[in-house]
């Protein structure tokens, strides 16, 4: 039924040349937080995903239930680069809030569309606006005001396919994926779709700047977030004991993992082989994961930084009493009162040294779903073959959006449990063991479990004052050599940690070093170096600490590398400039600090200023980051990097 | 001070116990407190009770966070393993441990000063989700291995020995148990060892957290006048609410009382706790009484010392999962990993 035309459209000539630019695009959704614009948005990044294309969508929401603004962007994009984008395209404006700011700060040429009250189209004449009357067009979707509302978010994806040229069919597939085919649900939001579809097709002029069109490089591929990716890895890793304190961005990590484990690891009997527990705070978190693992079962937490510094004095007992304990950390801005939904790699230095003492952590860095997938099997090996909390460092951007990836592979390694000694091997021993002798000569002792049925099976367990017997000592001899055996621990952890994924390039001058999600926005600077610039770089991304070997070669291989993190003071940079010794001029620090994912063309920008300052073919021209702050690229400008330059 | 038990059947203590071990195979290493100490007393009912319910040592697991008393689980049972965890902190570990483990028989020491302040959270929840293994707090109403402060079970108006008062008032920790539902609160005294030893194995007895508020004095730092903790306080002021007597399951006794004279509960596992009246109408299953007896004696001054509460039936955290019968932690691979088809059903639902 053909509505009453409403809308002014306003269609500006198409780009020189008049081609369209097909599959790639960054459409940006600003909605109202609570008005129920996620499923409208995961439909509509679906439907791009199932046509073929490359896509990715991130979630940018306030700390609040209802209310507050929130936005949403997919980039879309046929060569796979799919990390953020800050200059939007599509610009989609629900919320009178924030409209204005948000059309301001697209680009010029930008598609600009509307809710009708908001009366955007005269705050600029070189957007293009549709304007679109959605309260009229849900009107006659439904009597209740509640289903109206969330359906008017489902008219904007049926008025961008049309715009697009995205297939009805994919939209409809995956509305029936969304709402789990539950016909009650999915009447509605296809009649949603096809109203938004009816109305542009009638009423707005047909836009021919950016296209989906159906390819193929998506067939057979998942999407899945980090968190629920690392919980399913977890389950796979035959994680038993799970504890949690909820914490934004950590707690879709837990429940998906309670989902799980209660579909796959439930007996036909009712009897379930893993225990959950809701803690107190993150200290009984923490403390049952280590008691847990005391006791031998594979257990883990996730929490994020506030969580982490309430974990610092167990995990410490952790580190010298040798339990063996997994803890994920998605990191944010902290503090609590911070940005707690925003997106940092700002944990390094509090994970890698947490607590009092000579305390140092194995961590494990993943970059994409599938590597939080592997590493959560990866760090329940770890932590009982090291008897050592071991981290995983993860963060929001990672954890809790939709990434596209291989379907993950089934392990086809047992589980690795580490130096156990059973009451069969204590027999053999005559019961003669110590619980803290270095029998191996890699730093690791050997461990029995409370109930173990040997006379000889026990020892008492304390942090640090105890002999290679664990009997009580206050001898200086005595702490000496256990702290100089952990440390001896962490030296054979290098052997076995991840090691650095190392993509070395010929006549390669410059390296980036990057790690977790920074991954992304490295390799598409590298691209848009290599194609704009001709400038070759080579890139080691890490993926552990303690730093293994490759890192020193790799610095020593490159005239300038660039760490480029996610946090204000270059945290990991400054690790690694402790690990390369004299090299360490050679490093410079690119940090992005805003809350929001890293993107390349701040990298991009950053490495082309200060190579423009390097002398060639000398090495290194020191420049002090206050020296040129006032240089930087839209410095302090949200959405943009600070490049600091440091000696 | 009235008798607080009751006698039932045989008072000798056989040379070994039913697994043919001895005494001496639940002792531990020499304690390093200060000679009198209350807390080694309880120390010596604890080896007592397992040795005589002839709980196997290696099945054992001792808990304790930061404290005189926290150091004792190493003068007990040194055939089982023990953890000396952080200050305020045991129940987490323990928690962890019995997750791990089921079949593990937890025991857990603490003192007032790391359950009563910093580990008030944790001891409080540990009660909530009711994780089934002993729990004992030695009682002493200071800070004994920092040499002497105040703890927040110490009574208004008691005086440390430097002559200073404490002028805010105490926690009472069995009161705050039955509060949170636990199903096993009692109290004994460190002076009085027949009670604490048949408390201690009806605690055995008990499918939950049983919880023991043991008044442990502290000979050093609080022992003299003015100290509602000491050995001479507390035996002018122990109220007992009844005798008890404990009947383990292999024991075919019966009990011959007048009738009302004697309430009989039994346990879980088939044992019988045997409670003598005193008090005429004290019936420890009922928490609202317990609550109002248990604020009597604060404001009389009476040191009330028995099985508080008692509600054997409530469920254990353990049952709430639906825990596998095998501890989770020798679980194989097989039953801990997904077929290869939950993965592939997995991939397709997200692909």
């Amino acid at each position: 039924m053909p509505e009453p035309q409403t809308a002014t459209a306003v269609l500006e000539p198409v780009r020189s040349g008049g081609e369209p630019i097909v599959n790639d695009c960054t459409i940006h959704v600003a909605t109202v937080n609570g008005s129920g614009s996620q499923s409208s948005n995961n439909v509509l990044m679906r439907s791009i995903f199932q046509m073929g294309v490359p896509v990715s969508g991130k979630n940018m929401f306030p700390s609040n239930i209802a209310g507050l603004p929130t936005w949403f962007t997919i980039r879309a994009n046929k060569d796979g680069w799919i990390g953020r984008k800050k200059e939007v395209d599509i610009l989609v404006c629900m919320n009178p809030q924030t409209g204005r700011e948000d059309v301001a700060a697209l680009p010029p040429g930008a598609i600009c569309i509307y809710d009708a009250p908001l009366s955007l189209k005269s705050v600029r004449n070189d957007v293009i606006f549709f304007e679109i009357p959605f309260a009229k067009l849900a009107t006659a979707l439904s009597d209740d005001s509640r289903l109206r509302k969330l359906l008017t978010n489902m008219i904007y994806v049926g008025v961008i396919a049309e715009l697009m040229g995205i297939e009805r069919d994919e939209i409809l597939a995956a509305i029936n994926k969304q709402f789990k085919g539950k016909k009650k649900a999915i009447d509605p939001n296809v009649a949603a779709i096809d109203k938004g579809i009816e109305f542009a097709r009638a009423n707005l002029p047909k836009q021919n700047l950016w296209r989906i069109e159906r390819m193929n490089a998506t067939a057979g591929k998942i999407v899945v977030d980090g968190n629920a990716a690392a919980a399913i890895g977890a389950m796979f890793g035959g994680v038993t004991v799970v504890t949690w304190y909820p914490i934004t961005p950590s707690s879709s990590l837990c429940e998906s993992l309670i989902e799980y484990l209660r579909h796959h690891r439930v007996d036909k009997d009712g009897k379930a082989t893993f225990a959950v527990a809701q803690a107190e705070d993150e200290l009984a978190a923490v403390g049952m994961v280590l008691g847990a693992g005391w006791a031998g079962a594979r257990s883990m937490t996730a929490t994020a930084g506030p969580g982490i510094s309430l974990m610092a004095e167990f995990i410490g007992l952790g580190y010298f009493a040798e339990l063996p304990g997994v803890v994920w950390d998605i990191q944010r801005v902290g503090p609590s009162t911070g940005l707690p939904t925003r997106t940092a790699q700002g944990d390094i230095n509090q994970v890698a040294y947490l607590s009092h003492g000579d305390t140092q952590h194995i961590v494990l860095i993943p970059s994409s779903v599938s590597e939080c997938f592997d590493f959560a099997i990866e760090a329940l090996d770890l932590a009982e073959e090291f008897q050592t909390p071991v981290f995983v460092l993860s963060d929001l951007d990672l954890g809790m959006n939709n990434w596209m990836s291989d379907p993950f592979k089934y392990p086809e390694k047992p589980i690795r449990r580490g130096k156990v000694l059973t009451k069969a091997r204590l027999e053999e021993l005559k019961g003669d063991w110590g619980r803290y002798r270095d029998i191996d000569g890699d730093g690791i002792p050997w461990r029995t479990l409370p109930g173990t049925d040997h006379p000889m099976a026990s020892y008492f367990t304390r942090g640090s004052g105890h002999d290679a017997n664990a009997r009580y000592s206050e001898r200086p001899q005595d702490y000496k050599t256990l702290v100089d055996r952990l440390a001896k621990k962490i030296e054979t952890a290098k052997l076995f940690v991840p090691k650095p994924v190392v993509d070395s390039r010929d006549g390669a001058r410059i390296g980036f070093i990057a790690f977790g999600t920074t991954d992304y926005a490295i390799e598409e600077s590298r691209h848009q170096l290599r194609s704009e610039h001709g400038i070759e770089t080579s890139y080691l991304r890490l993926r552990a600490l303690p730093l293994t070997a490759e890192l020193k070669s790799f610095v020593a291989a490159h005239d300038r590398v660039y760490v480029v993190e996610q946090n204000r003071d270059g945290q990991m940079g400054d690790i690694i400039k402790l690990e390369v010794g004299a090299d360490q001029q050679k490093i410079r620090k690119i940090l992005h600090y805003t809350g929001l994912p890293c993107d390349a063309r701040t990298i991009t920008d950053a490495v082309l200023q200060m190579e423009a300052t390097t002398e060639h073919p000398e090495p290194l021209l020191l420049i002090r980051a206050d020296a040129h702050a006032g240089d930087a690229p839209a410095a302090g400008i949200p959405g943009t990097a600070s490049p600091r330059v440091e000696d | 001070m009235a008798e607080s038990t009751l006698k039932i059947g045989t008072t000798e203590v056989p040379k070994e116990n039913r697994l043919g071990l001895k005494a001496a195979e639940y002792q531990g290493g020499r304690s390093t407190l200060c000679a009198g100490c209350g807390h080694d007393a309880i120390s010596n009912q604890i080896v007592r009770a397992f040795y005589e319910m002839s709980v196997k040592p290696e099945m054992v697991a001792k808990f304790s966070g930061i404290g005189c008393s926290s150091k004792t689980p190493a003068y007990f049972l040194s055939r089982a393993h023990g953890f000396n965890a952080v200050h305020g902190r045991m129940p987490a570990i323990a928690t962890g441990a019995i997750l791990a483990n089921h079949h593990l028989r937890g025991i857990g020491v603490s003192g007032d000063g790391d359950t009563a302040s910093i580990g008030l959270g944790q001891f409080m929840h540990m009660i909530r989700r009711n994780i089934p293994m002993i729990y004992i707090v030695e009682n002493n109403g200071v800070y004994g291995l920092t040499k002497g402060q105040f703890s927040a079970t110490a009574d208004e108006g008691s005086k440390l020995k430097t002559g200073v008062i404490n002028d805010l008032p105490p926690m009472d920790l069995c009161a705050l148990a039955v509060q949170l539902g636990c199903g096993f609160v009692a109290r004994g005294f460190a002076g009085d060892p027949k009670q604490m030893v048949n408390i201690l194995k009806a605690a055995l007895a008990h499918n939950g957290l049983a919880f023991i508020d043991a008044i442990s004095p502290c000979v050093t730092f609080n022992n003299h006048d003015g100290s509602t903790k000491s050995y001479t306080y507390a035996k002018e002021h122990d109220e007992l609410l009844h005798q008890i007597g404990f009947v383990p399951s292999y024991e075919q006794i019966e009990v011959d009382y007048e009738p009302g004279q004697v309430k009989e509960v039994t346990m879980h596992d088939g044992s019988r706790i045997v409670l003598k009246k005193i008090e005429d109408d004290y019936d420890p299953s009922d928490a609202t009484n317990a609550l109002v007896r248990l604020k009597k004696a604060e404001i009389e001054g009476q040191m009330l010392t028995g099985l508080v509460y008692l509600q054997p039936e409530k469920k254990s955290f353990i049952d709430l999962l639906h825990l596998t019968d095998e501890p989770l932690n020798t679980l194989p691979l097989e039953r801990t990993r997904p077929p290869r088809e939950a993965l592939d059903k997995i991939m397709l639902d997200l692909m």
